[in-house]
């Protein structure tokens, strides 16, 4: 068998060459590159040697503390508030630049929440990434299913036999075609405070009550308006990927259902959706990938801000790799990213496996 | 009561007319058999019948009720399809059940029911199977049961056995063929095989291009085909058919000639035979014999003969070079080129106007 695979079968060797080449150079050997400059100290560009720092990356980027702040007290014992009844407490600086906590060192405060009078503050070395994470993981879990259903519904709407029903799915495809770059050029336009397509459209439906919104420039609107348009864009593509699968349901299954009786619902639940099951997966697993992998949205449109309210993974990566120069910084979170997309497809494709 | 009566029944697709006009009387309980050759409609029919396909004019009515724009539920019809059209995701149990759970009915009634299904068919041990862990033949037992556990009036079957191997198919034809006697239900069956047309019909409905051609029961359509359609589909092998000259038409009796047989008289049964015009005789094969009664002579020689044990099938060409077939019911030996003079009994041989 193995010397079948490799010596008389040199035809077929030679075609895969190609592809296997490029395979290798642009994601096998990067990926084990990054994984070994994830745990050296190595700059884009350094004078100095580069040293094999072993976790130290990972360490420094995931680094987590919660202190517990207890309120501060007047000489009598009493609870010192401000005007509004809020307690005052000790500033987390005066612990994390206090030489009697070392283990502190370095780390600020990422967000707090009050249990009673306590205050429970939880630091991080690395702020940042933390919020990239958070933006990474909402992203994902917002995008995915909406994206998914939205596409599903398109599909099943383009699914009919309509007299220039072609057209449509040319039109909801459209958007795919265009680079996500042109597209976030556009969208800027249209979330633009003074003037944008949005406000302007909002404003018009509700006869002027609406007051303009700077979509991209406020920290609550930022992502989510990121959000909307990166599931426009791209939910042609998975329509189409739907459409595939509903084709290669037997139009006999919707006959047998109709005799049957079964409402439109009806057949939704018990043929069209057991028929798509391994769509769903293809479907769930292609945009979790590609949510996580969200980038140039983020470059074109916020470049991470407002308030590092839409940093991301990748884009921190980039930032720091090429931005700080902090390459071995930039391979350790795309390692962390591969390792939570890993963890993400296999727990999907066990989720949504065929139960014998 | 289920009758299932059809009155100038059409359909078209555009311009095109694919049902062309057919009246048909189905009788409660009755076993209806609509064969024809490929494209004749008669799939279509069923799917009308169904409601599967839209009526485009004409009348039909179901338990002397008008069904044309009421759906195939409350039409009280149950079909099975020649892919069988089970649902793969289903096991046989929830396949047979399908219609039950549409309907929303109690767990227990379906157990019945099932149970009562999967009896009458013998499957009993199969249900907790899926779909693709069984075999054509049990297949088509699922689509079988999921159309009897409604207890329908009328049972349509597209084709149903035509994905089967021979020996299978015989086995089926002889179930459903004791299913009718069972149930006692309407049955209504599509088929382009003449056998299970001849072995299962009370009623045959012979079809093509959109016309009907004759309906009459089994027998009836063998020894009297009105036309040379009917009598050359049904009996194999297929009719032999001569062309002859009419010398004298005598009331119901046409004397006709033909080069290589001498003139015998035969019944016109009050069809256009013109004298001095050419006509059709039709003889089957079984008819012919070797060993000298009868009216009738045709002289010829063997070109292949093939032995089957109880039977022979002779292929002859006459003295002018038409074709002849002959079946013997005894095994018989004949060399090739053998000179053969076969008799036959006029009564037995049909005479048609050319056709066109």
């Amino acid at each position: 068998m193995s010397s079948k695979l490799t010596t008389s079968n040199r035809a077929g060797w030679a075609f895969a060459a190609p592809g296997i080449v490029l395979i290798a150079t642009f994601i096998i050997v990067p990926f084990f590159f990054a994984f070994a400059l994830s745990l050296t100290n190595q700059r884009l560009i350094s004078p100095n040697p580069t040293q094999y720092v072993g976790l130290q990356n990972y360490r420094d980027m995931l680094s987590l503390s919660v202190l517990q702040l207890a309120p501060e007290r007047d000489a009598a014992g009493q609870i010192l508030r401000d005007a509004d009844g809020t307690p005052s407490y000790p500033r987390v600086r005066d612990i994390t630049r206090n030489p009697d906590f070392p283990q502190y060192r370095g780390m600020r405060e990422w967000f707090r929440v009050h249990l009673g009078d306590t205050a429970h503050v939880v630091i991080a070395r690395d702020v940042v990434f933390m919020k990239a994470l958070v933006n990474t993981v909402t992203f994902v879990l917002v995008v995915a299913p909406v994206q998914g259903g939205l596409a599903l519904i398109l599909a099943l709407l383009v699914n009919q036999k309509l007299r220039g029903i072609t057209v449509f799915r040319a039109v909801y495809f459209m958007p795919v075609v265009v680079s996500i770059v042109v597209v976030s050029l556009l969208w800027r336009f249209i979330y633009s405070p003074d003037g944008g397509l949005l406000n302007n459209l909002l404003s018009g439906l509700t006869f002027g009550a609406f007051q303009p919104v700077n979509w991209l420039g406020n920290p609550d609107t930022a992502l989510p308006a990121i959000m909307g348009m990166s599931i426009w864009q791209a939910v042609g593509f998975h329509m189409v990927i739907w459409l595939s699968g509903l084709q290669t349901i037997s139009p006999t299954l919707y006959e047998a259902a109709e005799i049957e009786g079964a409402s439109k619902w009806q057949t939704f639940r018990y043929v069209t959706w057991p028929g798509l099951r391994h769509t769903a997966v293809l479907v769930l697993i292609v945009i979790t990938m590609q949510a996580f992998a969200l980038f140039a949205q983020i470059d074109v449109m916020t470049r991470g801000g407002p308030l590092d309210s839409t940093q991301t993974l990748v884009f921190q990566a980039v930032e720091r790799g090429y931005g700080k120069q902090d390459i071995s910084g930039g391979a350790t979170i795309s390692v962390v990213l591969f390792l939570i997309v890993l963890t993400i497809s296999l727990v999907q494709r066990w989720l949504t496996r065929e139960r014998a | 009561m289920a009758d299932v009566s059809l009155k100038e029944i059409r359909k078209s697709y555009g311009a095109v007319d694919v049902i062309k006009g057919v009246d048909i009387d189905i009788k409660d309980g009755e076993f209806c058999v609509f064969v024809g050759p490929s494209g004749c409609g008669k799939s279509t029919l069923l799917r009308m019948i169904a409601g599967l396909e839209d009526i485009s004019g004409g009348t039909l009515s179901i338990g002397g009720r008008v069904v044309n724009d009421i759906t195939p539920k409350e039409r009280g019809v149950g079909m099975v399809f020649q892919s069988y059209a089970i649902f793969p995701h289903m096991t046989v149990r929830e396949n047979i059940a399908f219609g039950l759970t549409i309907s929303g009915a109690s767990r227990a009634e379906k157990d019945a029911k099932v149970q009562d299904a999967a009896r009458i068919l013998q499957m009993e041990h199969l249900l907790d199977r899926r779909p693709s862990q069984l075999s054509g033949g049990q297949r088509q037992r699922v689509a079988i049961g999921r159309a009897i556990v409604r207890k329908p009036n009328v049972f349509l079957f597209d084709e149903p056995l035509s994905n089967l191997d021979a020996a299978l198919r015989m086995d089926m034809r002889m179930e459903i063929g004791k299913l009718h006697r069972q149930l006692d239900a309407t049955m209504i069956y599509v088929t382009h095989d003449q056998v299970e047309a001849m072995t299962l019909a009370d009623k045959i409905v012979v079809l093509k291009e959109g016309h009907v051609m004759q309906i009459g029961a089994p027998m009836d359509l063998y020894h009297n085909p009105e036309n040379l359609f009917v009598a050359g589909f049904l009996g194999a092998p297929s009719m032999n058919f001569l062309t002859v000259d009419v010398l004298d038409v005598q009331g119901q009796e046409a004397k006709v000639a033909h080069p290589a047989m001498d003139p015998v008289v035969l019944n016109t049964k009050g069809r256009a035979i013109i004298k001095g015009s050419h006509a059709v005789m039709g003889l089957r094969p079984q008819y012919l014999s070797a060993d000298g009664k009868g009216a009738g002579l045709v002289e010829g020689k063997v070109v292949v003969a093939e032995r089957l044990g109880s039977e022979t099938v002779a292929d002859l060409v006459l003295r002018d070079g038409t074709n002849l077939m002959a079946t013997f019911s005894e095994d018989r030996v004949f060399t090739p080129d053998q000179a053969v003079a076969l008799r036959f009994d006029p009564a037995a041989a049909h005479l048609f106007p050319p056709e066109g």
